[in-house]
């Protein structure tokens, strides 16, 4: 099978970390900031319709990309598929703990994605489409990261 | 206002017939059903490139990790090993938003017109380009809304996609299309903070 000898080369080729690999990333962005704008998930207009369930639209768009992954994942699997740095494709399985950190960090990432109107990645996109002003959201996202690495070996997790 | 479903997929159908309909998908927002397959792909397509899961909030840590580490356990991770693939993934999110930003006319943001309408009643007005200039502009940045909205909104962004573990990408997208418990949990996480912030904030806010 042709994309079999593809794999064999690349692996031999070395590690991910090699410039190729990271244009090969460098690229997926770029189509991923496309996709962002032209789906329309990075407008706050649009966070605001689906907080208001006025459209089918962003539903429509999370679940079909949670289907599509869940395919994809699957056939991945069925197939044996490998990475093209040669290792096995496997997702590593989070944590439940006590489930703690999922309600409440979800709950008030929740809250940023109403106020903001945006995920980390449309915030990305967002500075791109020239509303540059999120690049304060982006620095106080950073010192929202930071503090709770201070507050971290005191919150439930 | 006959019959109002049917008239609005007319009027698409009509754009989308028009001359320059080559040029047009390019431009033209695209139907949630060629969006979402498309960003769910983007699990598949990283997990054949590297093995990597698909999540952009882990950049934060990782900049975070490159920048200002200071003393901190929770960024003393190599963060060139674990994620110089994810910031670079993330630059190209940048360029991209910039490319399609420039390429071809932009089109206004086609909410519902109920949307429409309770924005206009909370005090939003001008609903053209993809967020509303009177919140998201360097001149709104000083007000009460303008500040909330980004640099509040911007903290929390940070802190409880560092607490979940994952944003709407690596929860809700890579988490729940690989069936994870956790993942559930954190996404009706986002979703009651996200109507508590639009249902019970942004009324008094905006």
């Amino acid at each position: 099978m042709p994309r079999e000898t593809q794999v064999d080369k690349q692996t031999s080729a070395g590690s991910h970390a090699k410039p190729a690999f990271l244009f090969v990333y460098l690229l997926l962005g770029t189509a991923f900031g496309v996709v962002l704008t032209r789906s329309e998930v990075l407008s706050w207009f649009r966070i605001q319709e689906m907080f208001h369930f006025q459209s089918f639209r962003m539903y429509g768009i999370i679940g079909s990309a949670i289907a599509t992954a869940a395919l994809s994942i699957a056939v991945l699997k069925l197939l044996g598929v490998k990475s093209a740095t040669g290792a096995p494709i496997s997702i590593p399985r989070k944590e439940l703990g006590s489930g703690a950190r999922y309600a409440l960090g979800g709950t008030i990432f929740g809250l940023g994605w109403a106020l903001t109107g945006a995920c980390p990645g449309p915030l990305f996109a967002l500075i791109g489409n020239g509303v540059s002003v999120m690049i304060i959201a982006v620095l106080s996202a950073l010192a929202g990261t930071w503090i709770y690495a201070i507050l971290r070996p005191k919150l439930p997790h | 206002m006959l019959s109002p479903l049917r008239c609005g997929i007319c009027a698409r159908a009509a754009v989308r017939e028009s001359p320059d309909r080559m040029s047009n998908w390019l431009t033209a927002p695209w139907p949630w059903y060629v969006a979402g397959p498309l960003i769910g792909l983007f699990v598949p397509a990283l997990l054949i490139t590297g093995n990597k899961v698909f999540g952009i909030s882990s950049n934060l840590r990782h900049l975070c990790s490159a920048l200002i580490p200071g003393k901190l356990e929770f960024f003393r991770h190599d963060w060139k090993d674990a994620g110089l693939w994810n910031l670079v993934f993330l630059l190209g999110v940048l360029v991209g938003g910039f490319l399609a930003a420039h390429v071809g006319t932009q089109h206004d943001i086609a909410i519902s017109a109920g949307t429409k309408l309770v924005l206009t009643q909370m005090g939003v007005h001008d609903l053209s380009g993809v967020a509303p200039r009177e919140i998201f502009s360097w001149h709104a940045l000083l007000t009460l809304r303008g500040f909330v909205s980004i640099v509040g909104g911007g903290f929390v962004v940070g802190f409880g996609t560092a607490y979940a573990g994952g944003c709407t990408s690596g929860h809700a997208i890579s988490g729940l299309a690989n069936f994870e418990l956790p993942s559930l949990i954190a996404v009706f996480g986002f979703f009651a903070g996200g109507l508590a912030a639009t249902w019970f904030i942004l009324p008094h806010l905006l």
